[in-house]
This record gives structure tokens, C-alpha cells and sequence, in this order.
């Protein structure tokens, strides 16, 4: 669901610098690339500043970010909200004990990282990532962080991917209307 | 140059920054990844540490401590910001995937756009490609075309810096689509590279040195 569709007018310019790229990376798939949002200093900021609007004086502590489009939009937002910032990544890329998540993926399996110590118990969370697609990731993320006793306020996304069915799907849908709050639906994004 | 010989010596928020920074030994595995040059350059600064955990380790400087610290993150990439706000910068280009993170909060705050430079095939649109040299094989490191116009003006953000490898190829990306490079800055370098500070001409700007293990000696 998103919280600010058709009401803030940054949405409109924020939605037509997303660059949709044809067969990314496979056949079939509309690929939703930030990139070119990211070329404009005026969009990148209202979109970080519609999450830090959303988010400060909420008592949040912790802005967890995907690898690596995660770490594009979450640490700016730590910054500005007074939280830490906690990268969650691919195995074998964090350097001090971690524990891991495994997810399922379209074909096969993936894994999410996060170093033990980065997070308190009771610690208020916030997950950043571009885009939610089936959720898989986003649930891996929340679990991590979950089980290091954290608990996961919301999650934030620039981009929702509508309609995606997959395995886990119905389950996935309950969690975003619970917890996730996506920012923009992709459905009418402007091919470039 | 390190920030503590150019106008910032004795600034209380470089000591705060390094002893945010993690010394993790060990780290990565050999043969891995193109660190391990970097790894080799902190063995020899450590050489000469009594004590054999330094002898034996590699010491990889962990930032991730450093961004559980709001203000120490805060200062580390306000010291950059105070930096480069005012000299006509539109371009911050950072490196896949630590410079991720202190990338864009400088372009935010200087108004310049983020222009993330990526490992081979997660860009999605039209690439040009920079292979450089690791100490066992080569990597690669890609931009959008379209990114950045000639004549831009240009920075280039990673967390640390040790052969200038990688940073030699983001500057010849850079280049090559016509921007013009003005620093590299990063928030760890080793001070070997600072007598080569200058990576194809273009200044290095460091906050700090790798640290030695906490507790060593």
C-alpha cells in the first residue's frame, strides 16, 4: 500500500526519474532502475526526505539497508533521523560473526548477513531497500533483525512491484500490509 | 593527503572516527579478492608489532562500527561535505558498495548527483567498462552512459584505499565520458599510498589511518 500516492506532489517527478529498462536481467522482466533518480539532486532528496518525514521523532534507532541498492537510501536517512546504520549483506562480505537468513528465490536460494552486535534487544528498526518485489528479501531482512531482538517498525521502499506472484506470495502480502509501507507503485511508471 | 595535515590537525572528530573503526584480523581469507594487496601493505605497517597476533594477521579496517555511531558517522561525512561544498561539484560518483554509503549523503548535501560505480552486469541500462588489475587476475568496474556530461566536475568516495587500483579505474571512467576528476576521497587510507598520493594526477583526500588491533602492545 502506499501512504503518500497521488497526495505529496514530489511523487509525480520522483515516479517519471525512474528508469524502466526492458529484459533486465532476463527475458520478460521490466527492470526498475533507480539510477537515473539518483542524477537528480532535487528528486533523490524529496524522496529521502518523504521517508525521513515519515519517520523522525518516532523513536527508531536502527535504518538496516539491502546490499547494495539499500545502501543507496538508508544511510542518508539514518543520518538525518539520528539512527545507526545496519548493512545487511550477501555472505562472506561482512568481516567480523554473523548470522544469516536464507531465502528463496524465484530459482533457487540466497543468503542475508548481519553482524552480531550491530543491534540491541529492543531496539526500534526501520528496513530500507529500492524496491519489494515478492517480499522474499524484505522477510529475510525483518527475520534478522528479529532475531537479534530488534523490533521491526516498517519497512520502506521507493518502488512496490504490484501483482508479483510467487511461491510464499500470499503469505508475503499479509506481512506488507501489516508492516511494509512501499512509497510508489511501478505499475504506471514512465518507460524512458 | 590526509585531512590531519590539511587544515584539520588535531580535530577532535578524526580520533573519534578511527577508534569507531573495527580492527578485525583475518579478514578476508587469502587469495579472495584484490584486498589482500591492501592486507599485505597493514601486515608490513604491523611488522614490526610485538605482538604476534599483528605479526601473523591481516588487519581489515571495518567501517560498519563506524556507521553504528551517528556522530561519528555524522562527522565523517560532514568532513567531506565542508570539503567540497562550494567548489561547483555536480558529479559524486561512489564505488559498489562502500562507497555506497558515504556517497550519497555528500551529494546530497553539496547538491551534486550520486553516480554509483558497479561491478560487471548490475547496471541495467548501457555500460561502459574500466577493467583494472588485482594482485591475482583482474576486475572490472562499470558506469552508465548518459551518467555524467563532459565537463563535469567530478569526486570519487570509497571507504578505504590501498593500491589505488580501483580508484585509478574509476577515475578513468570518469574520463573517458568526459567529466573532470578534482579528489578521490576516502575515509581510511595506508600512509604507504601516501607518497603516491596522486592516483593518475589526481589527489587523494584521507581522513585516517588503518589502526593496528585494539589492545595490541
Amino acid at each position: 500500500m502506499s501512504a503518500y500516492r497521488d497526495e505529496d506532489p514530489r511523487i509525480h517527478d520522483i515516479k517519471t526519474r525512474i528508469r524502466v529498462v526492458p529484459n533486465f536481467p532476463k527475458p520478460g522482466i521490466m527492470f526498475q532502475d533507480i539510477t537515473t533518480l539518483l542524477l537528480n539532486p532535487k528528486a533523490f532528496k524529496d524522496t529521502i526526505d518523504l521517508f525521513v518525514e515519515r519517520y523522525k521523532g518516532k523513536n527508531i534507532s536502527v535504518v538496516a539497508g539491502i546490499e547494495a541498492r539499500g545502501f543507496i537510501f538508508g544511510p542518508p536517512i539514518a543520518l538525518a533521523i539520528g539512527a545507526k546504520f545496519v548493512p545487511l549483506r550477501k555472505p562472506r562480505k561482512l568481516p567480523g560473526k554473523v548470522i544469516s537468513e536464507k531465502y528463496i528465490l524465484e530459482y533457487g536460494k540466497d543468503c542475508l548477513e548481519m553482524h552480531v552486535g550491530a543491534v540491541k534487544s529492543g531496539e526500534r528498526a526501520l528496513v530500507v531497500d529500492d524496491l519489494i518485489a515478492t517480499g522474499g528479501t524484505l522477510c529475510a531482512a525483518m527475520n534478522l533483525l528479529e532475531r537479534a531482538g530488534a523490533e521491526v517498525v516498517e519497512c520502506a521502499c521507493v518502488i512496490e512491484l504490484p501483482d508479483l506472484k510467487g511461491p510464499g506470495a500470499i503469505e508475503w502480502q499479509a506481512i506488507v500490509c501489516a508492516r511494509g509501507v512501499p512509497l510508489i507503485m511501478a505499475d504506471d511508471a514512465i518507460l524512458l | 593527503m590526509f585531512a590531519a595535515e590539511n587544515g584539520l590537525k588535531s580535530d577532535p572528530r578524526l580520533q573519534g572516527i578511527s577508534e569507531a573503526i573495527r580492527v578485525v584480523p583475518h579478514f578476508p581469507k587469502q587469495g579472495l579478492n584484490s584486498s589482500l594487496v591492501f592486507f599485505f601493505g597493514v601486515w608490513l605497517f604491523n611488522y614490526f608489532c610485538c605482538c604476534g597476533c599483528c605479526l601473523t594477521g591481516i588487519m581489515f579496517q571495518d567501517i560498519t562500527t563506524l556507521l553504528l555511531d551517528h556522530k561519528a558517522f555524522k562527522d565523517t561525512v560532514d568532513i567531506f561535505v565542508d570539503r567540497y561544498r562550494g567548489m561547483n561539484i555536480s558529479v559524486v560518483a561512489g564505488v559498489e558498495a562502500r562507497g555506497f554509503v558515504f556517497g550519497p549523503a555528500i551529494a546530497l548535501a553539496i547538491g551534486a548527483k550520486f553516480v554509483p560505480l558497479r561491478k560487471p552486469r548490475k547496471l541495467p541500462g548501457e555500460v561502459i567498462s574500466e577493467a583494472y588489475e588485482l594482485e591475482y587476475g583482474t576486475d572490472c568496474l562499470e558506469i552508465h552512459v548518459g551518467a555524467v556530461q563532459s565537463g563535469e566536475r567530478a569526486i570519487v568516495i570509497d571507504d578505504l584505499v590501498a593500491t589505488g587500483g580501483t580508484l585509478s579505474a574509476a577515475i578513468r571512467l570518469l574520463e573517458r565520458v568526459g567529466a573532470e576528476v578534482i579528489e578521490c576521497a576516502c575515509v581510511i587510507g595506508v600512509r604507504e599510498v601516501k607518497g603516491q598520493c596522486r592516483l593518475n594526477g589526481k589527489p587523494l583526500y584521507i581522513l585516517v589511518e588503518p589502526r593496528q588491533i585494539d589492545n595490541c602492545c
